[in-house]
């Protein structure tokens, strides 16, 4: 095996070593240039190896191998190049421009629409690792980078740092190696330090701790030193972050707390609806954790400690029906304009079976409120104010049929010139799985105008169910339809 | 280059025939016949040719598996069980004297590069061991230099990994998703079968091994188990032999 004894100015495969920007416990990072890859800002990551280091840093650099180079998207930096250990074993990636989250640990605490876009922006790269089968199992503030944003776009979340992670597909090297769960123990997940790999919402846990931290300046469980000190977490539960900081808005604490639940049946079922209630913080559903005011008493946390049965088992989960398919976000477009009462029908029925068949299912009821290109803003205010709540309270007693609890269900007017694009758009940075419309009926209007369920079936980034009432069904005298 | 490591094809030409033409599709350039041509299925005849062929024209390896070996030796069957000895014995009466003299001349283990190929445990080849947990894997791997063992014999996919530390993991494979053998670890990979499976898949497994990424996946591939299980019934093989390929327990 090759030594690490290298130095600036060295040549790897093509690869110029520039400056060490980082020795590490586990690896060093160099910055290199290559030029078949010109202007690319570079890095490579070489594992310690010297005799006596913590074989923890061989199998953490075989894990990322494995990992790293078949994840794909903005979330991951990009792989330019790998070597395994039959040679000199190094990685070489894309260099994210800018500091990780760590540089915004210095001015804490960061306010809650802040914490919540941050966060939001996390949870969306932790839903793109689950969908490609992985689980990070190392999210804290020095792995979470970001891309530039200009006019707008960009600024996604990037994580760094696949040595703990688990990937369902891939032999785990960690499984026997250690028993130790590796992690940082400030974020670690209870099941994690428990041993259990594998468990996507053990990240949803880590970044609960995260948005803590943000949100009040401190570590939800200090920074214990030991495996026994992680555990305590099992049973104690932290001080609500209200307490710490007022200021904290009820619903933030509801989502940090229910990030920081010791069963992860009890956080968010997936990343992508923990990012959906940060991204909508008037629809979080608000329950006790809103409202907790102090820690459980002695005695609660006593029997939890000591009381077997109180604690929750900790299961591998099956990998067989990801979490990500059982707990689907389906938007529902409900055109009231024009809604036959046919049509609201056969909508119910069409997002029924989805939504007793997935419990975890999160459904979004949403209505677009077409702009008037050529309306002044102006004149259109009041009396758009006014059209948007009646909307809202339409759609609720759309649902209400439904019969789908507070948490389950949430209400969206959404204002564009072309109905297709925003619910496309909507669809799109909301993470939604399953887009569930109507067929608009023929009419001139579409004639005129196009078919909206055509526009979106076609390019919608999800599955789209086309709803359409049945030609004379039921004496409804339902108008015929096409997409 | 890529290799297709078939094992456990037991007379069924169905499942032979869609495994080959797959693997043809997948690029691969070299078979690798792991053992148990023959036993169980109602095609010996048309398997044994099928890869008869293959090995005469330079583009394949076989090895004798332990149904191979009763079907020709003239001990016959031994330490098989019923419906096993009964199909031998069937066998033996199908296999013309070129298929019998092919079988009897096959290897218990073949080395290429730096893998090695048996049918069942490598430290004792022709005891016909099996290969099925962590444990019979390290006894596998510590018999031998080899950083790859294959194998067939238990019809179940699984890998084995040994670490520096000389500790043990062990791998479901998932269909279709090429698993990368890392360097310079060891690893040792049990095949599904291609002609009966035990994994509760009826479809037919065979392993896609590809060597300079040293990346192996084990394919599964629909048949036709129909024909398959009423060629058996028709033979009036043991009826178990038909149903549990339709089941593929």
């Amino acid at each position: 095996m090759a030594g690490t004894r290298l130095a600036a100015g060295e040549t790897i495969d093509g690869f110029t070593l520039g400056a060490r920007l980082h020795a590490g416990g586990m690896a060093a990072l160099w910055e290199v240039t290559h030029p078949d890859h010109p202007g690319l800002p570079m890095l490579m990551k070489v594992p310690r190896l010297a005799a006596g280091e913590d074989p923890a840093a061989i199998v953490g650099f075989e894990m990322e191998l494995m990992i790293l180079p078949r994840l794909s998207g903005p979330h991951v930096p990009r792989v330019v190049a790998a070597a395994g250990f039959e040679r000199q074993p190094y990685l070489v990636m894309e260099r994210l421009p800018g500091p990780s989250l760590q540089a915004r640990l210095s001015a804490l605490p960061l306010g809650a629409e802040e914490v919540a876009a941050i966060g939001a922006r996390v949870a969306e790269a932790l839903d793109s690792l689950h969908r490609q089968d992985v689980v990070h199992l190392d999210v804290k503030p020095s792995n979470i980078l970001f891309r530039p944003a200009r006019d707008g776009a960009g600024g996604e979340a990037v994580l760094v740092d696949f040595g703990l992670a688990h990937h369902r597909l891939l032999p785990d090297l960690m499984q026997e190696e250690f028993r130790l769960p590796y992690g940082s123990a400030p974020y670690m997940a209870p099941e994690q330090a428990m041993g259990v790999r594998g468990e996507p919402r053990s990240d949803l846990f880590a970044l609960g701790a995260v948005l803590y931290q943000l949100a009040t300046g401190l570590l939800p469980f200090g920074d214990p030193q030991g495996l026994r000190a992680v555990r305590r977490r099992l049973w104690r539960d932290p001080l609500p972050p209200r307490l710490l900081r007022p200021s904290c808005p009820p619903w933030l604490q509801e989502i940090i707390l229910r990030c920081l639940e010791v069963d992860p049946a009890r956080r968010h079922p997936t990343a992508a609806q923990l990012a959906f209630d940060l991204r909508h913080p008037d629809q979080v559903a608000l329950t006790e954790r809103a409202g907790r005011r102090r820690r459980d008493g002695w005695l609660a946390a006593l029997r939890r400690r000591f009381d077997t049965d109180a604690r929750p088992a900790f299961r591998r989960p099956s990998g067989e029906t990801g979490a990500v398919r059982a707990a689907p976000i389906v938007a529902v477009a409900v055109d009231l304009a024009e809604e036959s009462a046919a049509m609201a029908e056969a909508l119910r029925a069409g997002l029924g079976p989805i939504v007793a068949a997935l419990p975890g299912a999160r459904v979004a009821c949403i209505n677009v409120l077409r702009l008037n290109r050529a309306a002044s803003d102006a004149a259109e205010d009041e009396a758009g104010r006014n059209r948007h709540v009646q909307r809202l309270v339409a759609l609720k007693h759309w649902a209400a049929p439904l019969g789908l609890p507070e948490g389950r269900i949430t209400f969206h007017v959404l204002e564009a010139a072309d109905p297709a694009q925003a619910l496309i758009a909507y669809a799109t940075a909301n993470r939604v799985d399953h887009i569930v419309l109507g067929a608009r009926a023929e009419s001139l209007r579409r004639r005129l105008l196009g078919s909206v369920s055509g526009q979106v079936a076609a390019h919608a980034p999800c599955t789209v169910t086309v709803v359409r009432p049945r030609a004379g069904a039921a004496g409804r005298g339902a108008a015929p339809a096409e997409a | 280059m890529r290799i297709a490591l078939l094992a456990d094809i037991h007379a069924n030409r169905e499942a032979l025939a869609a495994c080959l033409e797959h693997a043809a599709r997948q690029g691969a350039r070299r078979l690798v016949f792991l053992g148990d041509l023959v036993g169980y299925g109602a095609d010996p005849g048309w398997v044994v040719e099928a890869v008869q062929t293959r090995v005469a024209q330079g583009e394949a390896i076989a090895l004798l598996g332990n149904h191979d070996e009763a079907a020709v030796s003239p001990r016959g069957p031994v330490g098989m069980n019923a419906e096993a000895a009964a199909a031998i014995a069937w066998t033996r009466g199908r296999l013309d004297p070129g298929a019998r003299a092919f079988l009897a001349s096959l290897p218990l283990v073949a080395e290429d590069g730096e893998r090695l190929y048996v049918h069942a445990d490598a430290s004792a080849p022709g005891r016909w061991r099996y290969v099925a947990d962590a444990e019979a894997a390290r006894r596998s791997l510590e018999a031998t230099a080899a950083r790859i063992i294959v194998c067939g014999h238990v019809h179940v996919p699984a890998l084995y990994g040994l670490t520096a530390a000389h500790k043990l993991i062990a791998h479901r494979p998932a269909p279709g998703v090429a698993v990368p053998l890392l360097r310079p670890r060891r690893w040792l990979a049990t095949l599904g079968a291609v002609g009966q499976p035990r994994d509760g898949d009826p479809r037919a497994c065979y392993g896609l091994l590809d060597v300079a990424r040293s990346e192996m996946a084990w394919m599964r591939v629909p048949y036709d188990v129909a024909s398959a299980a009423a060629k058996i019934r028709a033979a009036g093989l043991p009826e178990r032999l038909a149903a549990r390929l339709e089941r593929g327990r």
